[in-house]
């Protein structure tokens, strides 16, 4: 498949390996930031290919999984209601909450639908006026535009019925937070690429410089990882500190400004918590005051969650690199994607769902 | 071919009510009563017209040589009705043909219950009628027997569909995924996830430059041809839901073996894998409708993988792994890059993912 399959070479992915492998003289710790690249990782088993001194930290790039418990469970609130139609992205209908997931909802009568578009759900918004139309909107600067897009298209056609539950959260002051921890392993980011095809890496050069860390923008095929983790490699091996694009078919400095446009026509910075990391200064972005009719929230007058997490799930140290998946010890036992405590075991991004389901809590030996 | 049976009698000579004068289903179609009596003369038994069901006795009765038969049932419930490719009806015919012929038996005759909801468009079901007779005729296996029951509006989804089968297995034919052991060359007769994309596909109304069109065909005769030149075939099975997979995870499990495949080997359509990239879903775990895994011994792996690329259901065969006797219980795929991956089941229905 073009596009694809060139990015997925095994001869030239060996080469890059071994390029890895000739010029790494000591241990590293590098952390790909978004969900995809983990899926990706742990997908082709990059990991396996990698010289053993390079260690991969996942990051918390997965919004389904860092989409507060409370968020969760004022979704399940508003898709109960009888006058709701609640569309999601599905992933985030297995996502539990404190009672239940959006699946248990739907099979108690909710009207709970998934799909693919903002823009979808506007359509079913305008075909059903009875009916109050809610999407979950969450994720990170990747989908802001569709959503953006969405209330001003739900304006334009003069929709009463059209709400959206944000909860949206942004990659660099996440990048910071984990720079800032006392814990902090990281030595080198490979940054989200697409994320930086809607924002571009203007934002990078200040973080790089401040903390003293190398940023490389990164795609998600396996050349681009290979790729994006050689330049790592090679700044941390020669002592620079700089930002770097290694997946220039797609990003640019600038990123897309009309998106970014009509995000900040939109969306405002707002502190938000991360599930499992906690609150993050002006780490999401929620609706500005003027597009305040469009907010579910203020729709449904929600209050307040009190909220509770499982005792055992340590996704909160899983999505600060802090630990591997199978070193909790639910991993694989309590905690599997059919019954899963925390969110990084259901999003097929989530790093705990990626080692689950490609097998890395057995030992497989296989012949060569 | 006869018009007659392609086409529904709305009026018909003993009918004193006509079917026109109703559209569309309605509770009394499924009563048994008069309204039930003109859907099976005027629908079912033109449509499927075998002597069987010309009798219209409460059983249908049949002669088969006698020697081990095998039984299968399946329901339908896909949604849309209609999809590229097929529809309830054709894979009405088609799934409960492929169970029987996955255990090497010849189907000899399907029986069919409809479930109808009152409301339901009177032509929508002649059409799904209409292709069920046309693929039961092409596969040589007559439908002998039905049902039909109407639900209240609202209690059903215009129509769900259960076939049952019955067919002869052959003496010394006994093919089960426990009898796969280490050695064994895995085999498949082409391209897979194209039925679970093409659903997929209207479900979310994406559309692709080429349409995806499910594979929805009766392998039987594929298998009797595989049969003539392996008879001591060790498994096959048809990867349905759960797709790949879900089929090779339960033959590692019920023979204690391992499974290790080439990914590269695996045939898959651009549009499909576009598809499958595009709704962040794994094409291995996607549904087939006319597809067929053997494990083969590997002496006889070259012929079977011939005779079935000889056959129009097996052009784009392909020997996608073998049997080890490693990591037992397992399938582990080896990845483009040279690493590799465990193949696991999936869980419940596929998500699409977010981004």
């Amino acid at each position: 498949m073009k596009y694809l399959d060139e990015f997925r070479d095994g001869p030239k992915a060996q080469k890059l390996a071994e390029q890895i492998r000739r010029m790494v003289t000591r241990r590293w710790h590098i952390m790909e930031v978004c969900g995809g690249q983990t899926h990706s990782i742990i997908r082709y088993g990059i990991d396996q290919i990698l010289p053993p001194e390079i260690e991969l930290i996942h990051g918390p790039g997965c919004p389904v999984c860092v989409t507060p418990l409370e968020t969760i469970d004022k979704a399940l609130a508003i898709a109960s209601r009888p006058e709701v139609i609640f569309c999601s992205f599905g992933d985030m209908l297995r996502v539990p909450g404190s009672q239940g997931d959006l699946f248990t909802i739907k099979s108690r009568g909710g009207d709970v639908r998934v799909v693919y578009s903002p823009l979808d759900a506007v359509r079913i918004a305008q075909r059903e006026p009875d009916r109050q139309v809610v999407f979950f909107a969450i994720g990170f600067e990747t989908t802001a535009p569709a959503n953006a897009m969405a209330v001003k298209l739900a304006h334009r056609l003069g929709l009463k019925n059209f709400s959206l539950l944000v909860s949206h959260v942004l990659v660099p002051p996440a990048i910071e937070a984990i720079l800032n921890s006392p814990h902090n392993r990281v030595q080198a980011f490979l940054a989200a690429g697409h994320v930086c095809s809607v924002m571009g890496y203007w934002q990078y050069p200040p973080v790089a410089k401040k903390y003293r860390v190398p940023i490389v923008v990164t795609g998600f095929e396996p050349l681009d990882l290979l790729e994006g983790i050689r330049r790592a490699v090679a700044q941390l091996e020669s002592g620079r500190a700089e930002v770097e694009n290694a997946y220039p078919r797609v990003v640019s400095y600038e990123g897309n400004q009309a998106a970014q446009a009509v995000i900040h026509e939109v969306f405002t910075t707002t502190d938000r918590v991360w599930r499992g990391i906690g609150r993050i200064p002006r780490s999401g972005w929620r609706l500005r005051e003027c597009w305040a009719q469009f907010d579910a929230e203020c729709r449904f007058g929600l209050q307040q969650l009190q909220v509770e997490e499982s005792p055992v799930c340590m996704s909160g140290q899983v999505l600060q690199g802090l630990i591997k998946p199978p070193e909790c010890p639910a991993f694989g036992k309590q905690c599997t994607p059919r019954t899963p405590l925390g969110a990084t075991m259901v999003s097929a991004e989530g790093a705990c769902a990626a080692y689950y389901n490609y097998g890395r809590h057995r030992q497989v030996p296989v012949s060569q | 071919m006869n018009q007659n049976r392609d086409s529904v009698q709305m009026q018909g000579p003993v009918c004193p009510v006509p079917l026109r004068q109703y559209p569309e289903v309605v509770l009394g179609h499924g009563s048994g009563g008069q309204l039930s009596q003109e859907l099976i003369e005027h629908l079912f038994v033109p449509a499927f017209d075998s002597p069987q069901l010309r009798q219209l006795g409460d059983a249908a009765v049949l002669s088969v040589n006698a020697g081990p038969v095998a039984m299968a049932t399946d329901a339908f419930v896909v949604q849309p009705l209609f999809f590229p490719g097929g529809d309830i009806g054709c894979l009405a015919v088609h799934g409960t043909i492929n169970d029987l012929a996955m255990m090497g038996a010849m189907p000899v005759a399907l029986t069919a219950a409809f479930i109808l909801e009152e409301g339901f468009s009177m032509e929508t079901l002649a059409q799904v009628v209409r292709s069920m007779a046309q693929a039961a005729r092409k596969a040589h296996v007559p439908i002998v027997a039905g049902d039909t029951k109407v639900v209240q509006r609202g209690h059903g989804d215009g129509c769900y569909i259960t076939t049952t089968g019955l067919g002869v297995v052959p003496s010394g034919v006994a093919p089960a995924p426990q009898k796969a052991v280490p050695g064994d060359v895995i085999l498949i007769n082409g391209t897979i996830g194209n039925h679970g994309m093409a659903v997929m596909s209207v479900r979310q109304g994406l559309e692709f430059e080429s349409p995806i069109l499910s594979d929805t065909a009766p392998l039987h005769l594929l298998v009797q041809r595989i049969l003539e030149v392996c008879p001591q075939v060790h498994v096959l099975r048809d990867p349905t839901r759960g797709g790949l997979a879900a089929t090779l995870n339960e033959i590692a499990q019920a023979a204690q073996v391992g499974i290790l495949l080439d990914e590269q080997n695996i045939p898959i359509q651009p549009a499909v894998q576009s598809a499958c990239e595009m709704l962040g879903l794994d094409p291995l775990a996607v549904a087939n409708e006319g597809k067929l895994i053997a494990v083969v011994p590997p002496q006889d792996a070259p012929k079977v993988l011939q005779v079935m690329r000889e056959h129009p259901l097996g052009r784009q065969a392909a020997q996608i792994g073998q049997v080890v006797a490693d990591h037992p219980g397992m399938v582990v795929a080896r990845t483009p890059i040279g690493a590799t991956r465990v193949i696991t089941t999936q869980i419940g229905e596929a998500l699409p993912r977010i981004c």
